[in-house]
Parts: structure tokens; C-alpha cells; sequence
């Protein structure tokens, strides 16, 4: 079915787990090391198929855990190789430590985090919490609504990591299931076209060079720990520039263009949703019916979480009507006031000290179906914000109560 | 199994390794007379004579932390620091990108290179156990050396698995109501050699000969190795600092540490002691086993020889077992 070496842009019928393996393949990554967790087991198992067949000329290692498999895209990276894995849910988690000594050290490995929810109870479906967890682990965080998204943004986050502005991890996180598994069409690029994209990987500080001879890792006392940090954050800054770039040269190459965020008829809106990954593409669909009725809903899409776009959020907010607004959030932070991306939205307003009203949707996790009518039933309780009733600031979206 | 070509390759005399440029620099913290840096350099040796460049991955612990305090390094070799528990799998990652490197052209030296996991008794037998356990079984080609001073020396002498009974330990005390650590030490190389690795060796500095020639094997041996070699600490096992070799000596000649390898499944031991000396010997020149020289210990005592007495005759017979087979 699927074609060895793709010559033109081609439409296929790929779950987003086959459409990132794929962009896999195109990359050739030389260290692959990964260890298999639902819903990320399959992509892992196409990418193994590619090995056994010879299509990519990748060192895999099956590692025994998660653990060892970002400490052996660690030692890759360090060693100037470029290094790819993925993940889902406790699997990142069980990965922590190694988060913040990928990034720590500077090393520009990137992964896949197919979304799932974490113990206990123990559930396999999708949610947000394993990323937003990880979250101030120093990596640069991409999510993806659709298999194609995945695609497009795992070709670019080679190109986000490795420049030499940036040299930080990044991960790209799609939907367990609603997105790793469910078919739909993907444009696929040319094997070529990615390749020269991507292009030749320069490593800094290859612990191969044995003629300079690097230490990696070593002990920061308290004369020059914070300072190791304070050059985290900028690289941080920089990579908000690159992450632009960069999508700006897939658009110039490919066509399609990637932003920090994507504005869905928020020109016009006096409502704004505030979503990340598939369940944006769910709203699209309710925005288009309840505007037949007149009700002006736009949609904030969130493709760059780390470092999050708070002055382009706030300029799309600017930019439209709005009267109130509804953020999603799939992942919970117990004891904090709302779900995470409300409180990098309300950051948001208070860096232009510009308010509106807002109020937080806790919908999805470990899997719960949110339909259109969730979604309507959300858009009605901004509605109702905006005319000045009193609203819980948290809401739940299809729970038993 | 790779076969291990040792015998036409021969060391130079001590004289000549001894000339050779250091590659760990003088000037690191480590504490006077402790065994780690001397494994280190004995290692050295042996790489400088045969041609090899060594590419270190350090476990966290007392050699990674006193050898890398920023802005410094003592290490003239290519050296990465990833964390406690995974200096196995960061060595693996290492070895697949230069595989995958050489394989696409990329790696423009033709260098002997070989890649070595450093780790503690406590990154390597507790807490680093499965990293090492995966990559042994894997067949990465590098070479696991642990330096065992048999406790968590760097957080401060807490008990390890490594540990022998009736030490003294910050987490395992003696007391009024403990004799310090209650369990016998894991036989790790043995665990190691489960994994039908080509070689495995247990080594000491004091005898240097022994544990160069191993660390020859383990460097010409294509796939895993790994070698225990006995660190003496004198902070944590309050032995003098000048007697750091003596009391290794005494590990050796007691049979508490028997020098032995395993090459392609095949058991030997490498030094018999003539006359094996009693525990006593060894464990009364440090002061965490003080508490079992007190009066009305003897029995203490004596069950730590037994203990010695019957791994040192379960070597013999493995050695047997495996000549017969
Ligand atoms: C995950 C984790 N747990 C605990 C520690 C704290 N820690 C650092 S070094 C160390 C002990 C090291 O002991 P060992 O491996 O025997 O080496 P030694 O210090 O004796 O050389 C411990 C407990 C750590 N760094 N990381
Ligand atoms: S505490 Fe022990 S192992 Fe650590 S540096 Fe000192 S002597 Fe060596």
C-alpha cells in the first residue's frame, strides 16, 4: 500500500501514528531508540517495519524502557547524531528526568508524544496531562490537530531543533486514538523535497571528536547554575523566532502555512475558543453551524504551546469582537484556579492589561467523547458570560454529575 | 560469541604505560587515596598502549561530580554525564550514532575508539540496574566498568546493595539495636555473566597486572563487557588513606574478592592465593566493621568467612563446571 519512495505530493488514507512514522522515514533519523506504550505502540512498529525493510538506514535500539530510550537519544545527540523517539502518557512521565537533561544540555532531539492520560486509575485513551506535566521540562512543545499536522510538524521540528539560535528538544504532541489512530487523508510531501528541507544535521560538540575532546553534563555549582538556566529562556525567545521561520519556509516550499497559533473566523467573533489538537477541528464544525444561526464563534487554535504565543493570542483576541471567552483545557492542575492553558491565557491578558471575561471547559480526559453538542453546550455557557450571568469559573464537558 | 583475541596482543612493561600522556588531569577533587582514580588511570594505561580512544558516559556519583565542577573538567577524553541510572543506555546512544555516523560516511576519523559506561556500585547494581541489564543484552560494543567501593559514597556512605553485612552505613547505622547492614553483598559480575555476554571480569588495582590484562580483553572484545573492580574509599570505609592498596591487597588475599573472569561463558578464576588470609585481616584495618571486634562478636565474624568460604568454592566449581562443559 504504501509506496517506498514518494515522488510527488501524495494523498493517502494514514492515522496520524502511520503519518508520523512516516515523516520518520523521510527524515532518516541515524538513532532511533524507543520502547512501546499505547497509543504510540504502532507508530513505533511501522518505523520498525522500515528498518527491517531497509527503507531508512537508522540505527534503532529497542530499548528496555522509556527511560533508556531519551537517555539513548541523549547520548546520540550528544554524539552529533540526529535522534528521534515517541511516547505517550506514563511514558513521558517515566522519561522526566531525561526531559530536563536533554534540554539542559542543549541536545536537539525530537519526539512524538501521542497524547494519553496518566495512573491512576490507569486509562490508556487520550489526554493532555502527560505534556503538560512535562511542561517545564526546557523542551519547545508543538501539538498537532490532525495526522497530517503531525506530519508537517515533525519535518519542521527537526529544523526548530537543530538551529543553532535554538538547540533545544522539541516534542509534538497528537491526540491518542482521536488522532494516533483514526484514519484520514494526509497530503504526503515528496521523500526529496523533505530531505532537502530538513537538510544536513551540524552537530555542535560531537562527543565523537575525540580530537576535541568535550565534557557533557558536568556539575554547576551555585556560581553558574542560574546562569545555564537564564540561557535556557533565551533560547527559549529564539526559538519563538525560528518555530516562525521555520513555518514560513514549509509555506514557502509546500504551500501550507504554520503559525504559533491558527485563527479560525475570529475576525468578526464575539465569542473565542481557546482549544489545542483535535478537538479545534471538532469546534470548526460547531462554529460553521451555530454562525448559520448568527452566533459569531471564533477559534484560537494552540500549535505552539512551548514557548507559548501570548502576544499573538492577545492580537487575535484584539483583533475581534470579543465579548467573552472559553478555553478548553484536556489536563487538569489540581488546586490551581482553571485547567493549564487558562492560566497561560489569563498571563496573556495581564502582559497587555487587557481583560475579558473568561471561564475554563474541562473536557476529554483519559478519553471522554467531546461531541459537537459538548461543544455547543460550552459556546451557549459563553454566550451567557458575556451577557453578565454568573458563570463557574471551571465547567466540565460531558461528566456523570 | 566474538572471539577475544588476547594473546598475541601484549602489554608493554609498567614502565613505558607508565610514561604515557594522562588523560585523567591531576588537580580533580576526589578525595586523597581513593581507588577510583587509580582504577581510571590503570584503565588509561591500557587504552593509551593499545591505540584507544576511550569515550566515557559517567553515572552521577563521587568520580562524575569531583571530575566536572564547571567551568572545569579533568577529562581529556570525550566524557558525558547523563544521570545516575543511565550511563549504560547513554553509552548505547552514543555507540548507535557512531554506527549510524561511520555507516553514512559522516564520521571522518578512523580512530580506535572504544565507549565506556563508569558507574558506582549504587548506579550500576541498584538504581542503574536495569539501564545495564538492557544494554548488556542488546550486544552495544562497549565496556561497563564499575568501580565498587560498596556503599553511596557521593550522598554519604548510605548502603548500597553492594554493601557487605555487618557494615557500617548512614541508612543502615550500627546501633543498639543493629549490627549495620543486615544482608550479604549481590553478586553482580555473576548477574552480569546471566546475560551470556562475551566477557565479564572481577578485578582489583592493587593487582594491577590482573586487572590490566582484562581491561585489554574487554577492550579488544567486540560487544558488551563488563568488569567490578574494587574502589577503596577511605571516608566511607575509615581505612587510612595510605593504606588504600594494602587494604584492596587484603580483599584479594582474604578470597573476599576473588579475582576471576568469564570469557565466552568459560569461568576463571586469574589469582589463587597461596595461604588465603582470615577476614579478620581485611576488615580490621577499617573502621566499619569496628563493632565486630568488640567482645562476644566472634560469631559475626566467623559467618562473614563462611560466607567467603562458600563463594569462593561456588567459583571453583563454576570454573570446573564450565572447563567440563
Ligand atoms: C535518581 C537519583 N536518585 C538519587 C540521586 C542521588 N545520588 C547521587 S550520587 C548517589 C550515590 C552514588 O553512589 P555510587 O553509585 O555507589 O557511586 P559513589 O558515589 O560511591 O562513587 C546518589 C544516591 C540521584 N542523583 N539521582
Ligand atoms: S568519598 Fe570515597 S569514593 Fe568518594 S571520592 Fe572520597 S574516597 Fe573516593
Amino acid at each position: 500500500m504504501r509506496p517506498e519512495v514518494i515522488k510527488e505530493v501524495t494523498y493517502v488514507p494514514y492515522s496520524g501514528n502511520m503519518a508520523a512514522a512516516e515523516a520518520m522515514r523521510q527524515i532518516n533519523p541515524d538513532v532511533v531508540a524507543a520502547y512501546p506504550i499505547t497509543p504510540q505502540t504502532e507508530l513505533m512498529q511501522f518505523f520498525a517495519d522500515f528498518v527491517a525493510n531497509g527503507l531508512v538506514d537508522t540505527e534503532y535500539i529497542p530499548v528496555e524502557s522509556e527511560h533508556s530510550a531519551m537517555s539513548a537519544c541523549v547520548g546520540a545527540a550528544a554524539a552529533g547524531a540526529r535522534a528521534m523517539t515517541a511516547t505517550a502518557g506514563p511514558g513521558l512521565a517515566y522519561m522526566w528526568e531525561v526531559l530536563g537533561i536533554a534540554s539542559g544540555m542543549r541536545l536537539p532531539v525530537v519526539m512524538t508524544v501521542v497524547n494519553r492520560a496518566l495512573s491512576a486509575p490507569i486509562n490508556i485513551h487520550g489526554d493532555q496531562s502527560d505534556m503538560m506535566g512535562a511542561r517545564d521540562q526546557g523542551w519547545i512543545m508543538l501539538f498537532s490537530e490532525n495526522a497530517e499536522e503531525q506530519y508537517d510538524n515533525l519535518i519542521q521540528a527537526i529544523k526548530i531543533a537543530e538551529d543553532e539560535r535554538t538547540r533545544l528538544p522539541v516534542m509534538v504532541g497528537m491526540d491518542g486514538f482521536v488522532v494516533s489512530h483514526a484514519i484520514d487523508r494526509v497530503r504526503l510531501l515528496p521523500d526529496r523535497a523533505v530531505e532537502e528541507f530538513v537538510g544536513e544535521n551540524k552537530p555542535m560538540y560531537s562527543l565523537l571528536d575525540v580530537d576535541n575532546p568535550v565534557t557533557h553534563g558536568a556539575v554547576a555549582m551555585t556560581d553558574s547554575y542560574m546562569e545555564f538556566k537564564r540561557q535556557q529562556r533565551e533560547a527559549m525567545l529564539h526559538a519563538y523566532k525560528v518555530i516562525r521561520e521555520v513555518g514560513e519556509a514549509f509555506a514557502d516550499v509546500f504551500g501550507k502555512k504554520y503559525e504559533h497559533i491558527e485563527t479560525y473566523k475570529t475576525d468578526d467573533a464575539d465569542y473565542i475558543l481557546i482549544i489545542i489538537g483535535s478537538t479545534a477541528g471538532t469546534a470548526k464544525a460547531v462554529i460553521d453551524k451555530v454562525r448559520e444561526k448568527g452566533v459569531k464563534v471564533g477559534l484560537i487554535k494552540i500549535r505552539t504551546f512551548r514557548p507559548f504565543p501570548y502576544y499573538d493570542v492577545m492580537d487575535a483576541i484584539a483583533a475581534s469582537n470579543c465579548k467573552a471567552i472559553g478555553v478548553f483545557d484536556r489536563a487538569e492542575t489540581f488546586g490551581g484556579a482553571a485547567g493549564p492553558l487558562f492560566g497561560e491565557v489569563a498571563t496573556a491578558m495581564f502582559l497587555r492589561n487587557k481583560h475579558y471575561p473568561m471561564i475554563d471547559f474541562i473536557y476529554g480526559l483519559g478519553g471522554r467523547d467531546t461531541n459537537v453538542n459538548h461543544i455547543e453546550e460550552a459556546i451557549d455557557k459563553v454566550m451567557k458570560l458575556a451577557a453578565g450571568e454568573e458563570i463557574p469559573l471551571v465547567n466540565y464537558l460531558n461528566l456523570r454529575e | 560469541m566474538a572471539e577475544v583475541k588476547t594473546a598475541e596482543i601484549k602489554l608493554p612493561p609498567l614502565k613505558k604505560l607508565t610514561n604515557y600522556p594522562e588523560k585523567l588531569a591531576p588537580g580533580h577533587r576526589l578525595c586523597a587515596g581513593c581507588g577510583a582514580s587509580i582504577i581510571i588511570r590503570q584503565m588509561y594505561m591500557v587504552a593509551n598502549a593499545l591505540g584507544y580512544e576511550l569515550i566515557w558516559a559517567n553515572a552521577t556519583g563521587c568520580v562524575e561530580v569531583c571530575t566536572s565542577i564547571y567551568p572545569y573538567t579533568s577529562w581529556k577524553s570525550p566524557w558525558i554525564h547523563s544521570a545516575f541510572e543511565n550511563a549504560a543506555a547513554t553509552i548505547a546512544g552514543v555507540e548507535a550514532a557512531y554506527k549510524a555516523l561511520k555507516r553514512k560516511g559522516k564520521l571522518p576519523t578512523d580512530k580506535k575508539v572504544k565507549f565506556v559506561a563508569l558507574g558506582g556500585d549504587g548506579g550500576t547494581y541498584d538504581i542503574g540496574f536495569q539501564s545495564l541489564s538492557g544494554a548488556l543484552e542488546r550486544g552495544h560494543d562497549f565496556i561497563y566498568v564499575c568501580y565498587d567501593n560498596e556503599a553511596y559514597m557521593n550522598t554519604g556512605i548510605q548502603r548500597s546493595s553492594a554493601t557487605p553485612k555487618y557494615a557500617n552505613t548512614t541508612t543502615q547505622p550500627v546501633g543498639s539495636e543493629s549490627l549495620g547492614k543486615p544482608q550479604h553483598k549481590k553478586w553482580m559480575p555473576e548477574v552480569a555473566a546471566a546475560h551470556g555476554i562475551p566477557y565479564v571480569a572481577q578485578a582489583a588495582p592493587s593487582h594491577w597486572k590482573d586487572f590490566m590484562e582484562k581491561f585489554k580483553k574487554a577492550l579488544l572484545t567486540e560487544g558488551p563487557s563488563f568488569i567490578n573492580v574494587f574502589s577503596v574509599c577511605p571516608r566511607g570505609w575509615r581505612s587510612k588513606e595510605e593504606e588504600g592498596i594494602l587494604v584492596t591487597k587484603l580483599a584479594v588475599e582474604t578470597n573476599y574478592w576473588p579475582l576471576f573472569e568469564v570469557e565466552n561463558g568459560k569461568w576463571r578464576i586469574t589469582y589463587r592465593p597461596k595461604n588465603p588470609k582470615p577476614i579478620e585481616e581485611f576488615l580490621k584495618l577499617q573502621g566499619r566493621f569496628k563493632h565486630l571486634f568488640k567482645p562476644g562478636m566472634e560469631s559475626k565474624i566467623k559467618e562473614l568467612q563462611d560466607e567467603v568460604n562458600r563463594r569462593w568454592e561456588w567459583l571453583n566449581k563454576l570454573e570446573q563446571l564450565s572447563r567440563e562443559v
